[in-house]
């Protein structure tokens, strides 16, 4: 019982230090300079090494310092959690294997036995993303950056499904794939009609996939943002400062809440995935 | 694809003071400046991940959620033998207890049987020495009262002679004596 209420108590603290750190942020005249202010600035890309790759601007980032940095603790993580590969696993193990687990049965459920070989590349996916999404919510002042929050990398990646879904579609069922778009059962004179309406729906898809990914990370990170400025302005504003608790309270509420949406959009991102897989292994239904 | 870096737009932010304002800027995500460098970095760390995940690291949990499963599918099948192996070591204690019963009860019949043959055996060899005594007794019971008979018609003879010759003085012949007693009357 006391243990319990000992573990809220440390996550409410966590919770509040988390959003505290993002209210200083917002405040703070040291990292003041500019637009900090700015609940957009978080989302700004700042070129730290310039390069270019075959006339390409390929400088690296600080989107590119979060991949980089996204990379090396998930490859650390499951190499490291699995260099034992005891028979009874530790904390780390049983960690790296529930994940396995989880994301396995998500595939075998979604897409079935003979979806198998996506495994890793859902998994990869499911990793980076929630890797990305959580990396985003650990708030160092000046720095954090949420990579899922740019609509050109979560676009990159709904585009590489959607092309891995016609890739292999047509691979395994040749032509007989774009029966997809000719819903089975329908008279045909209603086909004029639904065609259409499939095939705009399955070019929606990597639209969706990209803009729900997008859109909860940025609009989640601009709330909190907007939130943590307020604690800043009425502390700032004299008498006001009474009031400056509130939007504190709901800035450490919405930090737990995009906790869970980070989670949450990186599960999401991961189903829908197997989801349009199973439609290129299955075919037409 | 966005590699129009001497396009209209504002470059790349070289550092956090350089884009001062943001409300006159576009928003930093539709900025198609930074797509380039974006979709090259995630390429190359997504293959990477990609690659790392698919060629080690899944592989690796896969074989230690796969021997674990075989460690534990074989020492059920070993709990499964072994008590197979316990059912039939008391199949077979059974059955040697059976044997052993009804062994014994064979041998008891056996004995007995045994031990009743040599009682008759036995009994039929003393009971045939028997005989032959009671025989032989008989037999020399009958010669003794043979000789017993002949010696009384001796001495009766010898007795009729001495009477005879005391009476009428006449020496009898033993025939004359043995001819009257055969002649006796009533014999």
């Amino acid at each position: 019982m006391s243990a319990s209420h000992d573990k809220q108590l440390g996550l409410m603290s966590s919770l509040a230090a988390i959003a505290g750190a993002q209210a200083l942020y917002g405040v703070s005249p040291a990292w003041a300079e500019g637009a900090a202010h700015s609940p957009i600035h978080q989302f700004e890309i700042n070129n730290l090494i310039p390069l270019k790759l075959f006339g390409f601007d390929a400088s690296f980032t600080n989107a590119s310092l979060y991949m980089v940095l996204a990379l090396s603790l998930i490859s650390f993580f499951l190499i490291s959690a699995m260099r034992q590969g005891a028979l009874v696993p530790g904390r780390m193990q049983s960690l790296a294997e529930l994940t396995y687990k989880f994301v396995h049965d998500t595939v075998r459920e979604n897409v079935g036995e003979e979806g198998m070989h996506f495994f890793p590349f859902v998994f990869a996916l499911f990793i980076f993303v929630l890797v990305l999404n959580v990396l985003g919510m650990i708030p160092i002042p000046g720095v954090t950056f949420t990579v899922t929050s740019q609509i050109v990398v979560t676009a990159a990646l709904a585009l590489l499904v959607i092309l891995i879904v016609i890739g292999y579609g047509l691979y395994v069922h040749g032509l007989g794939f774009f029966k997809l778009f000719v819903p089975s059962g329908v008279p045909a004179w209603l086909l004029p009609l639904l065609i259409p309406i499939e095939v705009i729906s399955f070019i929606s898809r990597p639209i969706s996939l990209s803009v729900r990914l997008f859109a909860n990370m940025l609009a989640g990170h601009i709330a909190l943002k907007i939130f943590a400025g307020f604690v800043g302005t009425l502390l700032a504003a004299g008498v006001w400062a009474i009031l400056s608790p509130l939007p504190m309270a709901l800035t450490v509420a919405l930090t737990a809440l995009e906790v869970l949406v980070a989670v949450l959009q990186a599960y999401v991102f991961a189903v829908l995935t197997c989801i349009y897989l199973s439609d290129a292994v299955h075919g037409a239904h | 694809m966005a590699g129009t870096s001497e396009h209209g737009t504002p470059a790349l932010n070289t550092g956090t003071e350089a884009h001062g304002g943001g409300a006159a800027a576009s928003f930093p995500p539709f900025n198609p400046d930074t797509f380039a460098p974006q979709l090259i970095w995630l390429a190359l760390t997504f293959a990477a991940l990609y690659y790392i995940l698919s060629r080690k690291a899944l592989p690796r949990i896969a074989d230690v959620l796969e021997e674990r499963a075989n460690r534990i599918k074989r020492d059920l099948d070993a709990a499964e033998r072994l008590k197979g192996e316990t059912d039939k070591a008391l199949a077979t204690y059974e059955q040697a207890l059976n044997d052993a019963k009804s062994n014994a009860g064979g041998i008891a019949k056996e004995t007995r049987a045994k031990l009743a043959a040599d009682v008759d055996r036995e009994k039929t060899a003393v009971d045939a020495q028997m005989n032959a005594k009671v025989t032989e007794a008989e037999a020399r019971i009958a010669a003794t009262k043979t000789k017993a008979l002949a010696s009384v018609n001796d001495i009766a003879a010898t007795t009729a002679a001495a009477i005879v010759s005391q009476l009428i003085g006449h020496e009898a012949t033993a025939d004359e004596v043995k001819n009257a007693l055969a002649h006796l009357p009533g014999k």
